[in-house]
């Protein structure tokens, strides 16, 4: 990196948005833009939001969704 | 000097009163008695050894073994409770479960369900030794330090070592479900499919030579079919998956074969003077029914109570209470007659559970022989 392209961190301001290689959601770790589903909290169908989508169901404009359960396996002791 | 048939019976008997207990040591030991000799001889002990069953049925059965010191009768005991190894579910890998049980009360639950097959292949089973876990550092540096051998083929499940159940149970509504709702009806067997999760449910998956020491109809199953685990509602589902491995009470309940194994002393009941009439009927009132029965008594024509069934007797020293029979009655307990009570959960007999124990504590003695005999060189 040559001098003339370097520029001072911004730490007093926040006009300026963090450079992308902070964001941790930039990290590639997991797809912001992948679906994924939602259960409504009045009629129990499922919604899939994608990022910016507003919260609510699709059918019955509820804004109140649950999260579904983790399709990992769990291990655990039966004692 | 032989002691006198009462001296011995004397001897036998534990003596309950009123307010306390006497007679509780046992004194069949050498030197306790001047010219007796006492010392522990393998005729002797055949001789006086007697066992009758009273009921043998193939998961309870009641048997009075006589002629023994409560410290063998207990080891027996507690041989059964914590020592002989069974089958159950130990390792659970859940893949789903929606149900309102949570997945750690779930996998509680399952442990506990007793499990049977063949007894030939669960014999040919070997242990799993659980390894330290993986995450785990300092556990891993204890098993180390403890210096046991690590067979690593013992902590890899195998055919030998681990059965695989399965358990995939999905709630829908019925067919008519819906409509039914709507006219009011709310039994749930009705309106849904598998609102309720039975143990015969899990489906058992043989792995390499489990095809053959579990073939039909000799299959890992739940003992009852009917336990139930949960209870599902539709939308809701448990996918699971289950290791089933060997183990001892010791470790958890859950391997213990048997529900309940414990012992009595026969009760004993002395009449020491005749107790006849209205007072006869009193008296046998103070018993369990069967324990006392009246006959016509010769000499003065009248009832009297003579003992039937000590058996049956609670040993609840109510007739103690009362003054006109505290002087004519002695309570006591048999030292040595132990009526054994052996439940088994099904995953062997009963009978056939007592005579493991036996074999257990024999060879607990032959290696406490060995080790003796190891200090000695």
């Amino acid at each position: 990196m040559s001098r003339e392209s370097f520029a001072a961190p911004n730490l007093g301001g926040s006009q300026q948005a963090p450079a992308s290689g902070f964001q941790p959601t930039a990290s590639g770790y997991e797809n912001l833009d992948k679906p994924v589903g939602y259960l409504c909290g009045d009629c129990d169908t499922k919604v899939t939001l994608k990022r910016g989508d507003p919260i609510r169901c699709k059918e019955c404009g509820y804004r109140v969704l649950y999260k579904e359960r983790t399709n990992r396996m769990i291990q655990f002791e039966a004692r | 000097m032989a002691p006198s048939q009462e001296e011995l019976e004397r001897r036998r008997i534990v003596g309950v009163h009123a307010e306390h207990v006497d007679n509780v040591s046992s004194t069949d030991f050498p030197h306790h008695y001047l010219g007796e000799d006492h010392s522990w001889d393998v005729d002797h002990f055949r001789n006086k050894l007697q066992v009758k069953f009273h009921k043998n049925k193939p998961f309870e059965s009641v048997f009075s073994l006589v002629g023994i010191d409560a410290a063998v009768a207990n080891a027996f005991r507690r041989i059964l409770l914590a020592e002989l190894p069974t089958l159950a579910i130990e390792d659970v890998f859940v893949f789903n479960n929606t149900s309102i049980i949570q997945d750690e009360v779930l996998c509680h639950r399952l442990g506990l369900i007793p499990l049977t097959g063949s007894l030939e292949g669960l014999r040919w089973m070997r242990w799993y030794k659980k390894p330290p876990p993986a995450d785990d550092p300092a556990a891993q540096a204890a098993a180390r330090a403890s210096g046991e051998e690590f067979d690593s083929a013992a902590s890899v499940p195998s055919d030998n070592n681990t059965v695989v159940m399965d358990l995939n149970v999905k709630c829908e509504w019925a067919p008519d479900g819906q409509k039914l709702a709507k006219q009011g009806e709310r039994d749930p067997e009705k309106l849904y499919v598998n609102s309720s999760v039975y143990a015969r449910q899990f489906q058992f998956v043989p792995q390499g030579n489990q095809e053959k020491y579990f073939a039909e109809p000799g299959q890992i199953r739940p003992v009852n079919p009917d336990v139930l685990i949960a209870k599902l509602r539709p939308g809701q589902e448990i996918s699971l998956r289950c290791h089933c491995v060997k183990g001892i009470g010791a470790d958890h309940a859950k391997f213990s074969p048997v529900a309940t194994a414990s012992y009595r002393l026969l009760p004993s009941i002395t009449i020491k003077e005749p107790i006849l009439g209205q007072d006869a009927k009193k008296f046998a009132r103070c018993f369990p029914k069967g324990v006392i029965e009246l006959v016509d008594d010769e000499a003065t024509g009248e009832k009297k109570a003579v003992v039937k069934d000590t058996m049956k007797d609670t040993v609840s020293r109510e007739c103690l209470r009362h003054d006109e029979f505290k002087d004519k009655v002695a309570l006591g307990r048999y030292r040595d007659h132990f009526i054994f009570s052996v439940e088994s959960t099904g995953q062997f007999e009963s009978d056939a559970l007592f005579l493991e124990s036996v074999k257990a504590l024999k060879a607990k003695c032959q290696r406490f022989k060995r080790n003796l005999a190891d200090l000695m060189r």
